[in-house]
């Protein structure tokens, strides 16, 4: 995915057409200065008491309160059933007339069941399974809810060494440590095998416990770009040849550090190219399979087996129980001197809590189906599914004109959508086809690479992906993201603006929400709209959303409907965000007349 | 650096130029700023004043060779400026200016700095020196004084606190569940039942559907129970504090901690990267000395006005003392501090309805900003939790590392911590933490003279002595007579291997990282419970101690086992 500073840059996307970028630019710009107008003129934080300096820093908190704030409801969703093929999720309150940004919205108590494209079920453990509850419900009585203890002093129970025995044999390494957490397991131990004196070569997306664990070690750290071998190369022969910095003393040891499976990206790393310089230059490397252990590989072995390495080329795998096995905590593989080092000296071993028995048993349960055992290759035919179910979708996403990132077998599907402005349109627009998806914005991947998100299970039917690619093909062509739809250069152009017209309204629409959730609960929703009917503001919300759709109405039925709807979301704001409407409207139309204009 | 001077220089030199071309170029504008009229001025002041002073005090050799200047220099003068750039000799400035700036460039051309000079390394002697290179080993060989022999495993688990270690059933004073909630029947039937009913994981994020309608709840009850706006659960107790740190401060920011922190702690704030100031242990003077200081240093410096948080531990892991919580909070009071009180091994236990060390000091709920804890404590589960007001929790939800980037606490062990929780709420709960509040104390009691060759750690009585953690760290003296740490470890292992196969009572040792800034002495740690507490208990566990601590650790004359049983 290009060149991705620590995941904070808004770097263009290459793969976008020009006037995208520069479109997706121009929302984002309209929603910073109507931002800023807004901490101008209203602080949106509470006062800290006197004397003290503001609990968060206003400028920090900028995005949060003035970008995310307004589609905030579009994470978070509350569910209220196993995490499978399908969720109850909770309805909650609508985002309008909250004057707190970001205050989480409360549940109104209605559910609504949902094809589950959210969770990472990859191979549907999360549910009560036929096999694995009894085993857990087993733990439970033999082990009790938790030991209370750490490892170390007196947690340790029987089931921990079953687990971690089971753990080394299906990675294929020597000896494996587990953990409480899959955080844990890399805070925890990249600072024990990293100290000062030695240098980390990052991936440019690594996940933040990866950087928590790097930075608490106190070693020096080099990011690479994202899967670019000549970087990681280049910036290996640069810091073996001159050594650490200043004193120029030769590096104690350089580890590589990867993950197996980006979980915004779905791609892998090329893991042979990776073997093979760690092996030229004498680096080490760490393998963090959190989203590809159990989903890549023929049977489920994680992305050695995919890209046929040998495990033990690997010096340390480390890899979660909280996706693929449907459990919690995570563990690290390796060589019996670096786990018998771990098990001496890793925090998360000696001062955390020990892994709960019953989340113990049900990776030991899972891991024993994964290996044939337990009824009719119940595992193998899940690790089928779940590839088939991956290629399935990618495919049809990619045949609707969509941007589609990752490789086939992965089973996070992210669909690009580039402008912020369309992130809680599509995410509601889901939800209201009963499709729970997530969409992905800033602080996890760049600003304008915003993204949908879809994970693939092995518990999805043929029919569950119908029914969400048919729920996504027709958000998608309302919102405008099919950008790979053969176009007219100038077609292209004029649809890209209205795009960012519609965009930019359904941003600023604060009461989207409303527009969006409370279609659903009828009743509920009601009252709210009609408190907001004779406020002052109303006339300045009828000019702007007819400018809104006057802005649309040259083009296709796709983006009328869009900014219908966020018209729509306009009139049912409430009185009480009135001064604040004011602001808002002015903006969008001004949005709205550029954006038309191009 | 010196790039930059250059570039400066030629700036100012074409700055020159510019000035001296308007010169010449702009008639009146020339003539309203010429330097006429400034001599002219200058030539009233010498005429009215100047001569005159001069004349008084008699100096007339100055005073004619400033005539003499003045027909120079003065308006007409042969050098006077205007005469100057009216025959235009401005030539000579600007051909100057000009000969500096071609001599700047040249240099910065053609001159390449001293770094530059050094030739970059070749494609060759880069391979040579990949070859050359020799990694250190991933993990180095455990250090023969670290090495510590294996730690115990339970082969039967029968409640929290019945336990059978190395095929000996015996009283477990390892696990914090201080009141054995976690063997209530209500506790362990809600979590099968949310096992049968949302299986085991929770297979994301808060953030992306991992928010389980039963972690809204148990948030809920633990805000209520401890009388706070607002309370946000963790997925484990490390990653509670070490991420609640970082949210709340940044670069800029000050931390000030007790130097006993245990590890999660030190490393929030390394991960905070904020300014770290450590107090002596548990030493409220040093502390308001400390502030003092920073205080000073900050109006010293005219630094602006940042964060800044006192990070305390309730009762310290590390020693098992309570934190002199009320001084605390009056001097963050006084000098304007956020506090942080890590509760993890007093919440449950300590205070008159269970709310733990703050309580217990006689701080009212919103007093102290922020309280972490962890639920493997009385709470019975896994997990960790911070309770404060809802700008506090609202904010971790945002910026919380350990809360959004890390997948969901399984809702069973939701479910479970929701069960406890109504339990220590309940006026029998609260009986049951007194009961084990009064075990600490007696244990305490019993065993401040200590036994032979052990030293209590902390207070034997007194409102520091409801501590449910006893922590007998081994004497100096006899840590010195045993020799190097291995053989230390060894000696505290046969005082626990005594006391689980002759005595029943099964003790940890703790064992600490490389990684802990803090190295506190061996012990033997010790964990009241709810069992502890019935009648004759600790009586007898103190006298197992000290038969077991004279049988290894023996009088000072180094006899395995001399008379020291009491
Ligand atoms: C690459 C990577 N490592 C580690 C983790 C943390 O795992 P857990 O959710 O089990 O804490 C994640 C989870 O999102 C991840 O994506």
């Amino acid at each position: 995915m290009g060149v991705v500073g620590e995941g904070t840059r808004a770097s263009p996307a290459p793969g976008a057409a020009w006037y995208t970028n520069w479109l997706a630019t121009w929302t984002l710009a309209v929603l910073l200065f109507v931002g800023r107008i807004r901490d101008l003129l209203w602080r949106g934080r509470p006062r800290p008491p006197k004397g003290y300096a503001p609990l968060t820093d206003p400028q920090s908190s900028f995005y949060a309160r003035r970008i995310y704030g307004r589609i905030h409801d579009c994470w978070n969703r509350p569910i209220a059933s196993a995490p499978g093929p399908w969720v109850d999720v909770l309805e909650r309150e609508s985002l309008e007339g909250r004057t707190r940004a970001t205050r989480a919205l409360p549940p109104t108590g209605a559910r609504r069941r949902c094809l589950n494209l959210g969770s990472y079920n990859y191979l549907g453990f999360a549910a009560s399974d036929p096999y694995c509850t009894p085993r857990v419900l087993g733990a439970l009585s033999a082990g009790g809810v938790s030991p209370c203890a750490s490892r170390a002093c007196g947690g340790a129970l029987p089931v921990h060494s079953e687990l971690e025995a089971m753990v080394a044999e299906f990675v294929g390494a020597e000896d494996a440590i587990a953990y409480g957490m899959g955080f844990a397991t890399n805070s925890a131990s990249l600072p024990v095998l990293c100290g000062p004196g030695a240098l980390v070569l990052s991936d440019a997306l690594n996940h933040t416990s990866i950087v928590a664990g790097v930075r608490s070690g106190g070693a020096a750290v080099r990011v690479f770009r994202h899967n670019d071998m000549r970087h990681l190369e280049a910036l290996l022969r640069y810091h073996i040849a001159e050594g650490q910095p200043r004193t120029h003393r030769p590096w104690k040891k350089i580890l590589i550090v990867v993950e197996g499976t980006y979980s915004m990206e779905g791609e892998s790393p090329p893991l042979a190219a990776i073997v093979s310089l760690k092996k030229r230059y004498g680096a080490y490397l760490y393998l963090d399979e959190a989203h590809s252990i159990g989903a890549m590989g023929g049977t489920g072995r994680g992305l050695c087996e995919h890209a046929g390495v040998d495990p033990r080329d690997v010096d340390v795998l480390m890899g979660t129980f909280t996706k693929s096995f449907g459990s919690a905590g995570g563990y690290v593989a390796g060589s019996r001197a670096v786990i018998a080092y771990l098990r001496r000296h890793s925090p998360a071993h000696l001062y955390a809590a020990a892994l709960a028995p019953g989340a113990a048993a049900q990776v030991v349960a899972a891991l024993r189906l994964m290996r044939g055992e337990g009824g009719g290759g119940r595992g193998a035919a899940k690790v089928a599914q779940l590839h088939g179910n991956a290629h399935y979708m990618r495919r049809r996403l990619i045949a609707m004109g969509l941007h589609v990132l990752g490789d086939w077998d992965s089973p996070v599907v992210p669909v690009m959508v580039y402008h912020v402005g369309l992130l809680g349109a599509i995410s509601r627009a889901l939800l209201r086809r009963r499709v729970a998806a997530v969409v992905v914005g800033f602080p996890a991947t760049p600003l304008l690479l915003c993204r949908l998100r879809i994970c693939v299970s092995a518990a999805h039917s043929r029919e569950d992906l119908d029914y969400a690619l048919d729920a996504i093909r027709d958000v998608a062509e309302v919102a405008g993201i099919d950008y790979a739809r053969p176009a007219g250069r100038l077609w292209g152009l004029r649809a890209a603006a209205r795009r960012a017209a519609a965009a930019a309204a359904a941003a600023l629409a604060r009461g989207g929400a409303g527009g969006a959730e409370g279609g659903g609960h009828g009743g509920g929703g009601g009252t709210r709209s009609a408190s907001g009917g004779g406020s002052g503001a109303g006339s300045w919300r009828g000019s702007s959303s007819s400018c809104c759709s006057g802005s649309a109405s040259g083009g296709e039925a796709e983006s009328e409907e869009l900014s219908a709807a966020a018209a729509d979301a306009h009139s049912c704001a409430s009185s009480t965000a009135g001064a604040e409407c004011c602001c808002d409207e002015a903006a969008c139309a001004c949005a709205g007349a550029r954006a038309a204009s191009c | 650096m010196r790039r930059l001077t250059r570039k400066a220089c030629l700036l100012a030199a074409l700055g020159l130029c510019a000035v001296a071309w308007s010169k010449a170029a702009e008639g009146p504008l020339r003539r309203a700023l010429s330097f006429s009229s400034l001599a002219t001025s200058l030539r009233d002041v010498d005429a009215g004043k100047i001569i005159q002073a001069l004349q008084e005090m008699r100096l007339r050799p100055i005073r004619q060779a400033w005539a003499e200047f003045w027909d120079i220099f003065g308006p007409g003068g042969r050098l006077h400026p205007d005469w100057f750039i009216e025959h235009q000799g401005h030539l000579f400035i600007e051909g100057g200016l000009m000969a500096i700036i071609l001599v700047l460039f040249f240099q910065s051309g053609y001159r390449p700095s001293k770094e530059q000079e050094e030739e970059p390394l070749t494609e060759r002697e880069i391979d040579e020196l990949c070859r050359e290179w020799k990694p250190e080993p991933l993990v180095p060989d455990i250090a023969e004084e670290d090495q510590l022999p294996e730690p115990p495993v339970i082969q039967e688990w029968e409640n929290s606190h019945w336990v059978t270690v190395a095929g000996r059933r015996a009283l477990n004073l390892t696990a914090a569940d201080f009141l054995g909630l976690s063997n209530d029947p209500s506790v362990a039937a809600a979590a099968r039942a949310t096992v049968e009913r949302y299986g085991v994981g929770s297979c994301g994020p808060r953030g992306f559907y991992g928010t389980f309608d039963v972690h809204l709840q148990l948030e809920q009850d633990l805000a209520a129970f401890m009388g706070e706006e607002e309370a946000i659960i963790y997925s484990y107790d490390i990653a509670t504090v070490a991420s609640v740190i970082p949210a709340f401060a940044s670069r800029a920011d000050i931390l000030v901690m007790d130097e006993g922190c245990s590890y999660p702690i030190q490393q929030g704030a390394k991960l905070s990267r904020a300014r770290v100031f450590t107090f002596k242990h548990n030493d409220a003077g040093d502390l308001a000395a400390l502030l003092g200081r920073i205080e000073a240093e900050e109006a010293r410096e005219r630094k602006p006005l940042c964060r800044r948080m006192i990070v305390v531990e309730g009762v310290y892991s590390n020693t098992g003392e309570v934190a002199p919580l009320r001084r605390i909070y009056e001097l963050k009071e006084r000098y304007k501090y956020r506090l942080c009180v890590e509760e993890t091994l007093s919440f449950g236990v300590m205070g008159e309805r269970g709310r733990g060390a703050c309580e217990a000091a006689g701080l009212e709920p919103g007093q102290v900003e922020i309280i972490c804890a962890s639920m493997s404590g009385a709470l019975g589960s896994v997990g960790g939790f911070c309770v404060g007001h809802s700008e506090v929790c609202d904010h971790q939800r945002l910026c919380g590392q350990g809360y959004c980037f890390s997948a969901s606490l399984p809702p069973y062990l939701a479910t479970a911590a929701i069960a406890a929780l109504r339990i220590l709420g309940t006026p029998d709960g609260q009986a049951l933490a007194r009961r084990v509040r009064g075990a600490a104390a007696e244990l305490r009691a019993a065993l401040a003279a200590g036994p032979p060759g052990l030293v209590l750690a902390g207070a034997a009585d007194g409102p520091a002595a409801a501590s449910p953690v006893v922590h007998l760290h081994l004497d100096p003296s006899v840590e010195s007579r045993l020799g190097p740490r291995p053989a230390v470890a060894a000696a505290l292992q046969r005082v626990a291997d005594i006391l689980l196969q002759r005595y029943g009572v099964f003790v940890a040792l703790p064992r600490y990282s490389v990684l802990d800034e803090v190295h506190p002495r061996q012990s033997i740690k010790l964990v009241a419970n709810a069992a502890l507490a019935s009648e004759g208990r600790v009586e007898h566990v103190a006298s197992a101690l000290r038969e077991a601590a004279a049988e290894v650790l023996g009088g000072s004359d180094g006899g395995s086992d001399g008379g020291g049983a009491a």
